[in-house]
């Protein structure tokens, strides 16, 4: 099961729960379950970027997730 | 997987594709525009900080003969929805309301109606008769007073993080990031240091200001030629602020005359397609210098507070970041970025950071080269700066202890892959100037800096001509060099000449989209692009080689430019080189062309070490570098001279700022030093000579090792200005600039103490 | 108010433009002209991008108007090649990558050739007095100095 690790500023969409495991190949079920586990939860996601076994990622859809997988929701960055 | 090796191309440094044009005179930038039959729009703008605007009467500019069109707030659609796409973010709607102000003014310089006139002398004097009736309302100008209870209201409508629950409030949102337990940390320290440091507004700066012209044809679709760090982003901006779809706008990249992050926004472009909607007639809008400063992008003025616990060996056990930052009149200061740069070249089991997005009544802030580091990076590198002298250790030293590496658990989130910093701090260490001791009377600093890097998308596509030629075609603007360096990797991917490969920055018509030129993305993202398109080019000569050989294309390979049978298959021909498989590309199935779009994951983060010697003049206050050095990790340098000269530009930016440059406000919210005379930039009797070491930790999500170098080099000079202040003085100055006035007020203040 | 007839020189071409009494040199150059190598970033004369010869003296052509250009020797940025040959000064600023984005790069260009014009050896701090009239936000001005003493020393074996 891939970790799932949650920022502050998500806590207010997760009922302060900072972290669960998921079981997904790929990042969009990664999104998917947890949207479904809070609905409405996706929407703030996907603007969100995220950092999969420590490579960050703006847009990760098809990314795929190992079994040990660990998976950073984080802000986007911008840039100069 | 890219590791350090030998190039052919890569690493060397030929005169850029476009540098003829550009020490010619004959490259065309944003202002050098011309139509047939062109008027010219100017921008009236608001002469309060904040006013309710309770009605606009343009009937007396419109009746001045040669005046042929007034527009305002009205003339835009409200509804306009969604977020901007690319990387500053922010909604459509705040973007419409920044452009152009409906029913307040909330900074001074807001822009209230627009004007479209014969000449721009004309188009000035019409906006003289203009009547906007204002209701002056109170501006709230720094972020202490605009967090503080019964502060005026910048947005009535603005809640915290947007919730719907409490009242309305100035702070737009709060970010924060935990991990372990820092209480008990600091409870476990020797030694605790903490400080508030506040960094003032600042402007990017560039020479060129906005400029831009737009024409409509008869169905209605618009042509803007625009000066801008990405066209593609203005098209889908310009695009949300009007109404219209993308596909009726297409958007042509002059020149760009410096961004620095300032031009990944948009300001004219939407007003000058409604003027010349109205008109029939081709509109040139260009801002004055005056309107750069009180109406585009500054960086967030900042408030910050770090405390920081450690051993007496210098080990770290916890660490606090207190972070307000002034947005300006809109949500959306980089704060959030602030925060997770904050502690980034440090390995922390316990820290908290807050970080706090502040609207008060100045203009919206725009992204500034590594937009919220500096600031905050300023209050940590100083607070570790102190930590060092408490305990007597040298100040690499307790930052060699305490570094982050590879494996390290960001202090935001991931894990890094391989990064540079303790290689950049062991440069510093061995560096002769570092080595050097610091002359009598001189004061020296060092920092850290840091900066994440992004990919985001790119396309490329990469043409043969008849003769071998290769045309590289891609939608990224040329601010510094990225033209050389696209030559130089298709150069190298190629197995070809430098010389024979040019690249074009094409519209948003001739070439596929990329995001804007910013965040340090362009070598790295459109490069990687450039490169698969080369790799693409590749296939299909050896597919051609395999048809003219009769053998197949697996059976090729291909080595230094040209293709080959593989070793092993046995037969007897001359290699094909990229010009003749070019020649013949007509006989073996047509034209050969390469392409590549992508959305690059993987940017690796960039850190420097930087410091410098300088002295203070005790009787004026002045403050004179006399030597800086900047050592920084590219993952490879393309080419470095370019590279060099992000890293020499971005430190030069970085004094400036902590040395002299602020806006300075009077109470009402205007802007007193809004010109290059009194705003004052670095200029070349200022500066000394900046040397550079280039650190190459190939970055691995890269074929080449790129890591993108451009927003790095700002962060390290303000901490490293103030520490070396301090050291001269004996005593801190927490705040910047550290500017004549402000030095020698500390100066005295000192001495009474 | 009425234009004015100005008879002037132009990197030794003579040219005619009427200007409006209130029109800078700069605007006339671009905008009457279409020579629009010559830049504006302040038009306060505070970043030299605007930096033209003027009867042999460096001028901010934001600073100067139009009509006193009547019966004047002008050099712009177009006028520093000779034909298709780069000046030293050019070609020092390419090989050093002097520039960045470009913007201030004519006004930089205009105003060495006038300090190497009269003195053919300046030292650092000479270069660096002389160019502080002219602003550049992306090279942090060392390889414009390098590229500088580099030209110098190039005209001075060619001399
Ligand atoms: S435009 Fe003339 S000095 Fe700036
Ligand atoms: S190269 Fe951009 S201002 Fe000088």
């Amino acid at each position: 099961m891939a970790r799932v690790v949650f920022p502050e500023h998500l806590l207010q969409h997760t009922g302060g729960t900072r972290e669960i495991e998921v079981q997904a190949s790929n990042y969009r079920g990664i999104v998917r379950a947890v949207d479904k586990q809070w609905p409405g939860i996706e929407q703030v996601l996907i603007k969100s970027a995220v950092a999969i076994d420590g490579q960050i990622y703006q847009d990760a859809w098809l990314e795929p997730i190992r079994e040990d997988s660990e998976i950073f929701f984080m802000q986007r960055i911008e840039g100069g | 997987m890219a590791e350090a090796r030998d190039y052919r191309a890569i690493g060397t440094r030929p005169v850029r594709p476009d540098g003829v044009d550009k020490v010619t005179g004959r490259a065309n930038f944003g202002a050098d525009m011309t139509l047939p039959n062109m008027i010219h729009g100017k921008v009236l703008r608001s002469p309060h900080a904040h006013a309710r605007i309770k009605s606009i009467d343009a009937s007396r500019a419109l009746q001045l003969p040669g005046v042929y069109a007034v527009i305002s707030g009205a003339d835009f659609p409200s509804g306009a929805e969604g977020e901007i796409s690319g990387e500053g973010g922010g909604t459509v709607s705040d973007l419409a309301k920044n452009i152009m102000a409906r029913d307040k003014a909330l900074y001074h310089g807001h822009a209230v109606a627009a004007v479209a006139a014969k000449t721009a002398f004309l188009a000035e004097s019409a906006l003289e008769l203009i009547d906007v009736d204002y209701e002056v309302l109170p501006p709230v100008l720094d972020v202490d007073t605009a967090m503080a209870d019964g502060a005026p209201l910048v947005d009535e409508h603005q809640r915290t993080g947007g919730g719907q629950g409490d009242a309305p409030s100035n702070i737009a949102a709060i970010t924060k990031f935990e991990r372990g337990d820092p209480e008990a940390g600091f409870a476990a320290a020797d030694v605790v240091v903490e400080g508030a440091y506040r960094v003032p507004t600042a402007h990017q700066g560039y020479i060129e200001p906005h400029a831009c012209t737009a024409t409509l044809d008869e169905e209605g679709r618009a042509t803007v030629w625009c000066c801008t760090q990405g066209h593609f982003d203005v098209r889908s901006m310009t695009a949300g602020v009007l109404g219209k779809s993308v596909g009726e706008i297409k958007v042509i990249p002059s020149e760009i005359g410096g961004g620095f992050g300032g031009k990944t926004v948009i300001y004219l472009e939407p007003l000058a397609v409604k003027l010349s909607e109205l008109t029939g007639r081709p509109v040139k809008m260009v801002m004055s210098r005056e309107e750069v400063f009180r109406a585009t992008g500054p960086t967030s003025a900042s408030h910050c507070r770090v405390k920081v616990g450690a051993k007496r060996d210098g080990t770290i056990t916890a660490a606090t970041a207190w972070l307000a930052y002034e947005a300006g009149a809109f949500p959306g200061a980089p704060v959030g970025p602030g925060c997770m740069s904050v502690f980034a070249p440090y390995d922390l089991d316990n820290f908290r950071i807050e970080g706090f997005d502040v609207l008060v009544n100045k203009p919206k802030a725009a992204a500034y080269r590594a937009p919220g580091a500096p600031q905050s990076l300023h209050a940590m590198e100083s607070t570790i700066d102190e930590l060092a002298r408490k305990l007597g250790m040298d100040p690499i030293d307790l930052r060699l202890a305490n570094c982050a590496d590879e494996g390290t658990h960001a202090p935001y989130g991931p894990t890094f892959p391989p990064i540079g910093i303790k290689k950049c701090l062991e440069a510093a260490k061995a560096h002769p100037n570092y080595t050097t001791p610091k002359a009598e009377g001189t004061g020296r600093g060092i920092a850290a800096g840091f900066w994440f890097n992004i990919g985001m998308q790119s396309s490329a596509e990469v043409r043969l001509s008849e003769d071998g030629t290769v045309t590289v075609m891609e939608g990224s603007p040329d601010i510094g060099g990225s033209r050389a360096s696209m030559c130089l990797m298709a150069a190298e991917t190629l197995g070809v000449p430098y010389n024979i490969v040019r690249a074009h920055v094409g519209d948003t018509e001739s070439t596929g989209f990329c995001n804007v030129t910013g965040g340090s993305r362009t070598t790295f993202a459109t490069g990687l692009a450039v490169v698969q398109a080369c790799e693409d080019i590749i296939a299909e000569c050896k597919q051609r080689a395999a048809m003219t050989w009769d053998i197949d294309a697996d059976q090729v390979d291909w080595t230094d430019g040209e293709a080959v049978p593989k070793p092993g298959v046995n037969i007897d021909v001359a290699p094909l080189s990229l010009a003749d498989i070019a020649g013949n590309a007509g006989r073996t199935g047509g034209p050969i062309l390469g392409r590549a779009s992508l959305n690059a994951q993987g940017a690796g983060a960039s850190f420097s070490v930087n410091f410098a010697d300088v002295t203070v003049d005790r009787e004026t206050g002045k403050v004179d570098v006399l030597n800086f050095t900047a050592i920084q990790d590219a993952g490879t340098a393309i080419h470095p001279a370019y590279v060099e000269g992000q890293m020499q530009g971005g430190a030069v930016q970085g004094l400036g700022w902590a040395l002299n440059e602020e806006y300075v406000y009077d109470n009402n919210g205007v802007m007193e030093n809004a010109g290059f005379l009194d705003y004052r930039i670095p200029v070349a009797s200022d500066m000394p000579m900046i040397d550079t070491q280039i650190i190459e930790v190939p970055n691995p999500s890269h074929p080449y090792g790129v890591r993108g170098v451009g927003e790095t080099p700002i962060v390290a000079p303000l901490a490293v200005t103030s520490n070396a202040v301090s050291d001269a003085l004996g005593f801190r100055i927490s705040d910047l600039p550290l500017s004549p006035p402000s030095v020698l007020a500390a100066i005295d203040a000192h001495d009474e103490a | 108010m009425s234009k004015v007839h100005v008879v002037t020189n132009v990197n030794g071409e003579p040219r005619e433009m009427l200007c409006e009494p209130q029109q800078s040199l700069l605007e006339v150059l671009r905008d009457e002209l279409g020579m629009t190598g010559t830049k504006e970033g302040c038009a306060t004369g505070d970043c030299g991008a605007c930096s033209v010869m003027l009867n042999g003296r460096l001028v901010c052509s934001c600073l100067t108007l139009g009509v006193e250009a009547e019966g004047a020797d002008i050099t712009t940025i177009e006028g520093i090649a000779e034909g298709s040959q780069l000046h030293p000064v050019q070609r020092k600023f390419l090989e050093h990558a002097a520039l960045q984005c470009g913007i201030c790069t004519p006004g930089f260009i205009v105003a060495t050739k006038a300090l190497l014009d009269r003195n053919p050896n300046p030292d650092e701090t000479t270069i660096r007095y002389w160019l502080a009239g002219n602003l550049c936000r992306c090279t942090g001005y060392d390889k414009i100095i390098r590229a500088v003493q580099d030209a110098a020393t190039e005209l001075a074996h060619e001399a």
